[in-house]
């Protein structure tokens, strides 16, 4: 603009502040940045003289200080002697968890009820009207409430469970649902887990790698290799073989069972009532599952002390931490030559176990014990929150195939594409790019509803750090702070994210 | 002739043009970020004097005029119209906006207004004229385009040629002593085109100060007393339209007008 | 026929074909299920699936609703009646609770006298936005409708009518300094003179002009306190307020981050962002928690007030994002017409951009309605009793202890009624713009 001025530049007026157009967007950015400034101060000085009138100071130190309350549901090791911070952590990672859940979820509901909202089949396409419209007019919390009250009212009490009782356990006794959560069984690593995770991994990228060699032969060779079935074989036969493999050969390898002051070939049975109490030492995995199975199978009563190794095991259990250990075959030596203790092999012996088992659910006193108990807080959420997006899901996945115009597809007939090929090729990369965007802005959506837990007492960061924190230590301002921020921190990412994507998948034009 | 709706041979009204320097033009130049657009334009348009601005697409043709009436922000070199340095002063930008009109390719009208109050908006809110008065000038010019009975219509409710008329009109309502078209008619369809030529043609002989850029080189031939081709972002030739038509200088000029008129 | 050769002669039809019927089996019902229901195996086995789905849910809801008992006067009356009739253990709902109770979800503890307030305030502010939903009325009907927030909040509220004219003369005298000084100063000076003056006026005189005209003409009706609220009527309350109020400060956001201006682009994306990113229910916390420590010491004011200034801020920032998006579907002609006739850019927005932009947004508005409304419920958790809210008190009651699904129906058909309807409004005037732009 410089040069625009050629005739002799006239003195700076202070009316060009308003009229001049170099100056004029500097003038109004000036004013509001005074005002925002004057703004700032009034609430800080505000927020100062109140905190001095309450005698407070700003300070997240308490972050450090003992939490003192227990959490119900934890993903990482916690107890009430921990602090507000690591409590804080707990609950952010709860909230990351009924948020991962619920977009997985919502996701493949929406994507179902989307397309089939779209099918000729009247029944199907008027049920999922229905579903849209019911779970999109409600509010959310409604549906949180009346989840969670069909799951505590509706489900069975664990006694129930008990022998002449009204319910039983699903899918093989190992899933039983109760008004106290639903418990599954938790799956037990045993020898070569490592490998098998590793082989499955490999697996996957073996399926993909072969997918991608399937396309390049056909762009260079014009020979359509088959695609589905061998992709699938790659991916789902080598960690079959690798479990059977290691099932068969160290799985099936025998664990005795040995016991300080006991006759050889003594039944557990018989020692456990000579000695009178039974506690047995056992490396962690899949032979300390084998051996609560054989004790619990024998409606045996014992306590259980896990080590990392089988070293330990057997070090703690010639320190007379148990009077039972179970060993691999093999290495009982050590333990035969002590002097100290006489160990001998009871008559009873377990395998190592295959490299994945699962630990099922078993009544015990009042409760479920073992196997993982997901809290109806938990599901009660999970569920209404994934309902709910899904409805909406549902509404934006309809509209991006209703996007692709019908001339695309019928495009793609008359040059001859089969309708499944013109499905994958031409329409779902288009109808692609009009659903992600809403989509994630719906997962957005989720994870800050996810806060609603307030309403079924689950523990995630609003709880946490929001609730009980700033409760005990009075510390409001840091908290809220804190927690919107985190808030803000996560929602920024996701659409950071989401505007990367967008401006790839941008339509080219001029 | 390429163009079927002028007739060629009708010869050019007699128009006066006066001394008096309407739009001054000394070496403008500007930029789109580091794209020259628009390089060392010198151009004096006398007032009474109509200008047709040709050339292929993306020859800066459309930018200039749109540097007239500041739409467009020019990086270098001076434009002066009616003795009014285009500057950064808004007040100077307001005083050329309001004298010069303008028309656009896709007409621009405001759809949520009625065409009177299309016509009438400016005028009442820019020179403050009273509504009245405002009316029966706006009323005037639409006769004068010829669509006085589509007043209270909207828009949306008007062909295209009609619309680009009542555009003309828009711009006529502020009393403009300059008018500018951009492309008036390459939006229309070929049957529209001649109503909207007509009403330029007419007010070509009022001797209306115009600046065109526009295809219609029947159009040029009709009333323009100067035709300038343009590329690249450069004048590459100028000359009275006889000339320019039937000797062109320039052999970018020739190879243009071998594509337009050639086929 | 069989004579005309194509090859020789042309031809000439002179006998019309008749209309005939379709082969048999290609209409009428059974086609129509052949080919909706069981059109292939994947078809038939979704058919079957939902018919199950559909039978289960009717199965378990029909005796329920048919056995329902709408007229007893606890829980306990209820469960003697369904013995009677249908038999123990019968499943039957008792709606009894809700013709017991319907006032308290509707109007929460507003005083039963005074029920009249919030409805003739509803038919207020119905007859308010229709000129803004409906072309056919006249323009000139939109002032009644600035005036409209003033009337409401006399009718809910009441107390003295001076207040909210005080309040409102404000606005006029903004007005009137406006147009004084726009001849004399230039656009810039009337625009400052027209905010600085209402304000100056508002924090020094309104306060003493209300309390003289009170003591002069006492009018007014019965004042109702905040926490009287409740029920519905506190989520219309706070739904409508908060759109209403947001959409100043909505449209003006919108414009600064349409903005080239860099510092008042960053200033509206900021707060736009950070409104959006948090959660309503921790800016709820904020302002039943945190809105003290922000005032100057001393302020203290009713907690639904704080309510709906917090939901108002966080409706501002949605609302923007709407406006934006009918900002942006303008095409740039609209800004460059208004331009190259010399409007400055408050005339151009305001006659030419904002009323095309508004009108785009108005199904966006409506949705962020719904969304709003929907969300009102939340004011729970800050102890302010909405439908949810009223329900546990219900329960509380000895009662109603143990009522559970009647509430949550009553109150789940209530909130799709509204939004279902309003949903529907937006969806017919999108249809409709659509059909305009083509």
């Amino acid at each position: 603009m410089s040069a625009m001025t050629d005739p002799p530049r006239p003195s700076f007026r202070l009316s060009q502040l308003i009229y001049d157009t170099r100056y004029r967007s500097i003038t109004i950015q000036v004013v509001a940045l005074v005002l925002l400034c004057a703004a700032f101060w009034w609430l800080i000085d505000n927020t100062v003289e109140n905190l001095a009138v309450l005698g407070k100071d700003f300070d997240f130190g308490f972050l450090g200080d003992r939490a003192g309350y227990d959490i119900n549901q934890m993903l990482i090791p916690y107890d009430n002697s921990m602090s507000h911070g690591r409590a804080a952590l707990v609950g952010i990672l709860n909230t990351m968890l009924v948020a991962f859940l619920g977009c997985v979820t919502a996701t493949v509901i929406g994507v179902f009820a989307g397309v089939l909202r779209l099918s000729k089949n009247w029944v199907v396409s008027r049920l999922m009207a229905v579903y849209v419209e019911g779970f999109r007019n409600v509010p959310l919390l409604l549906w949180i409430v009346l989840i969670f009250a069909l799951m505590t009212e509706a489900t069975p009490q664990p006694r129930d469970f008990r022998e002449g009782g009204s319910a039983s356990m699903i899918l093989g006794d190992s899933v039983a649902i109760t008004n106290r959560g639903v418990f599954l069984p938790m799956p037990t690593w045993g020898d070569g887990a490592a490998v098998l995770g590793l082989v499955v991994v490999l697996s996957l990228i073996g399926a993909y790698l072969y997918r991608r060699h399937a396309r390049k032969v056909l762009y260079d060779s014009g020979r359509l290799l088959p695609m589905v079935w061998p992709a699938l074989a790659i991916a789902i036969v080598p960690a079959v073989v690798v479990y059977f493999a290691f099932a068969m050969s160290t799985g099936s390898a025998q664990v005795r069972l040995m016991a300080a002051d006991a006759t050889e070939g003594q039944s557990v049975a018989a020692y456990g009532e000579a000695q009178g109490s039974l506690s047995v030492c056992v490396p962690e995995g899949t032979i300390g599952l084998n051996v609560q199975r054989l004790l619990r199978g024998q409606d045996l009563r014992y306590s259980e002390s896990v080590f990392a190794t089988e070293a330990m095991a057997i070090d703690a259990f010639r320190n007379g931490d148990c009077n039972m250990v179970a060993v691999p075959a093999g290495m009982e030596q050590p333990l035969l030559g002590n002097p100290d203790i006489a160990v001998s092999a009871l008559s009873e012996s377990t395998t190592r176990g295959a490299p994945v088992q699962f630990e099922k659910p078993v009544l015990g006193g009042f409760n479920f014990e073992g196997g993982v108990q997901v809290r109806n807080s938990l599901l009660a959420l999970w569920l209404a929150l994934a309902l709910y997006t899904g409805a909406f899901i549902a509404e934006i996945v309809r509209a991006g195939i209703l996007a692709v115009s019908k001339g695309q597809s019928e495009a793609a007939f008359a040059l001859g594409m089969r309708p499944n090929r013109t499905m994958n090729l031409v329409i779902l990369p288009q109808a692609m790019r009009v659903i992600v965007p809403p989509l994630i802005s719906q997962f957005l959506n989720l994870t800050k509803n996810s806060s609603l837990a307030i309403a079924v007492g689950y523990m995630d960061v609003r709880a946490t750090l929001g609730g009980i924190s700033i409760n005990q230590t009075g510390r409001e301002l840091e908290g809220m702070l804190l927690l919107g921020m985190f808030y803000l921190a996560l929602s920024l990412v996701i659409s950071g994210a989401m505007n990367i994507y967008n401006n790839r998948s941008r339509l080219k034009e001029r | 002739m390429a163009d079927p709706a002028i007739d060629a041979n009708v010869t050019p009204p007699r128009m006066e043009v006066s001394e008096e320097i309407a739009v001054q033009i000394t070496d403008m130049n500007k930029w789109y970020g580091s794209f020259h657009v628009l390089r060392d334009i010198n151009l004096t348009v006398h007032r009474g004097e109509r200008i047709v601005i040709c050339g292929p697409s993306g020859s800066g043709k459309s930018t200039l005029i749109r540097c007239i009436n500041a739409l467009e922000e020019h990086q270098k070199g001076r434009i002066e119209v009616d003795g009014t340095l285009l500057s950064s002063d808004l007040k100077n930008i307001d005083k050329i906006r309001s004298e010069v009109g303008m028309c656009f390719q896709h007409f621009n009208l405001f759809p949520h207004l009625t065409i009177l109050e299309n016509c009438t908006l400016a005028p009442i809110w820019v020179r403050k004229t009273p509504k009245k008065e405002a009316e029966q000038a706006a009323m005037h010019f639409l006769e004068k385009v010829k669509i006085p009975d589509q007043a209270n219509k909207y828009p949306g409710q008007l062909s295209g040629g009609q619309q680009q008329r009542v555009a003309i009109a828009r711009s006529l309502c502020m009393k403009p002593r300059i008018m500018l078209f951009d492309e008036p008619t390459s939006a229309l369809d070929p049957e529209m085109i001649k109503e909207v030529l007509d009403t330029m043609i007419e007010l070509a002989e009022e001797g209306m100060t115009m600046l065109c850029v526009t295809h219609e080189m029947g159009f040029a031939q009709a009333v323009a007393n100067r035709v300038i081709f343009m590329d690249q972002g450069q004048i590459v030739e100028q000359n009275e339209p006889k000339e320019f038509f039937n000797n062109p200088k320039s052999d970018r000029t020739k190879l243009f007008l071998s594509q337009i008129l050639g086929h | 026929m069989s004579d005309t050769h194509a090859q020789t002669v042309g031809y000439v039809r002179d006998t019309m074909i008749d209309e005939q019927p379709a082969p048999v089996g290609q209409t009428g019902a059974v086609k129509w299920i052949r080919e909706n229901l069981f059109s292939g195996v994947i078809n038939t086995l979704l058919t079957v699936i939902s018919l199950y789905v559909i039978w289960v849910v009717v199965s378990h809801l029909y005796p329920w609703l048919a056995n329902s008992i709408w007229d007893a006067g606890s829980l306990t009356e209820c469960r003697e009646i369904r013995d009677a009739t249908v038999g123990p253990d019968a499943p039957a709902a008792c709606f009894a609770v809700i013709t017991d109770r319907w006032q308290q979800l509707v109007f929460g503890f507003y005083p039963p006298e005074h029920y009249w307030r919030p409805v003739v305030a509803l038919l207020v502010f119905l007859a308010a936005i229709a000129p803004v939903l409906f072309q056919g009325i006249p323009r000139r009907a939109l002032w009644l409708s600035a005036a409209a927030p003033f009337v409401l909040f006399a009718l809910l509220w009441g107390g003295s009518i001076w207040g909210p004219v005080a309040v409102a003369l404000g606005f006029v005298i903004g007005f009137v300094v406006y147009r004084v000084l726009l001849p004399l100063a230039g656009n810039l000076a009337a625009v400052l003179g027209a905010i600085i003056v209402p304000l100056l006026y508002w924090l020094f005189l309104a306060g003493p002009l209300a309390g003289a005209l009170t003591s002069v003409a006492p009018i007014g009706l019965e004042y109702v306190q905040s926490k009287d609220f409740g029920g519905f009527t506190l989520s219309v309350v706070i739904g409508v307020s908060a759109i209403i109020l947001s959409l100043p400060l909505g449209i003006l956001l919108a414009l600064g981050r349409q903005s080239n201006l860099f510092i008042i682009n960053k200033i509206s994306v900021a707060f736009i962002e950070v409104i959006r990113g948090v959660p309503l229910i921790v800016w709820l916390f904020t302002a039943s928690l945190l809105l003290n420590y922000f005032l100057p010491p001393g302020t203290n004011f009713d907690l639904m007030l704080r309510v709906i200034i917090m939901v108002t801020l966080f409706s501002a920032a949605y609302i923007a994002e709407v406006v934006r998006g009918g900002l942006a579907a303008l095409p740039k002609g609209q800004y460059e017409g208004a331009s190259s006739l010399g409007l400055d850019y408050w005339q151009s927005m305001r006659l030419i951009i904002l009323p095309q932009a508004l009108k785009i947004s108005i199904p966006g508005i409506v949705n962020t309605f719904i969304g709003l409304f929907k969300d009102t419920t939340l004011v729970v958790f800050i102890g302010l009793l909405d439908p949810i809210g009223l329900s546990n008190a219900i329960r509380a009651s000895t009662d109603w202890n143990g009522v559970y699904w009647e509430l949550f129906v009553f109150i789940g058909l209530m909130f799709f009624i509204a939004c279902f309807s309003m949903g529907r409004y937006s969806l017919y005037l999108e249809k409709k713009l659509q059909r305009e732009h083509r």
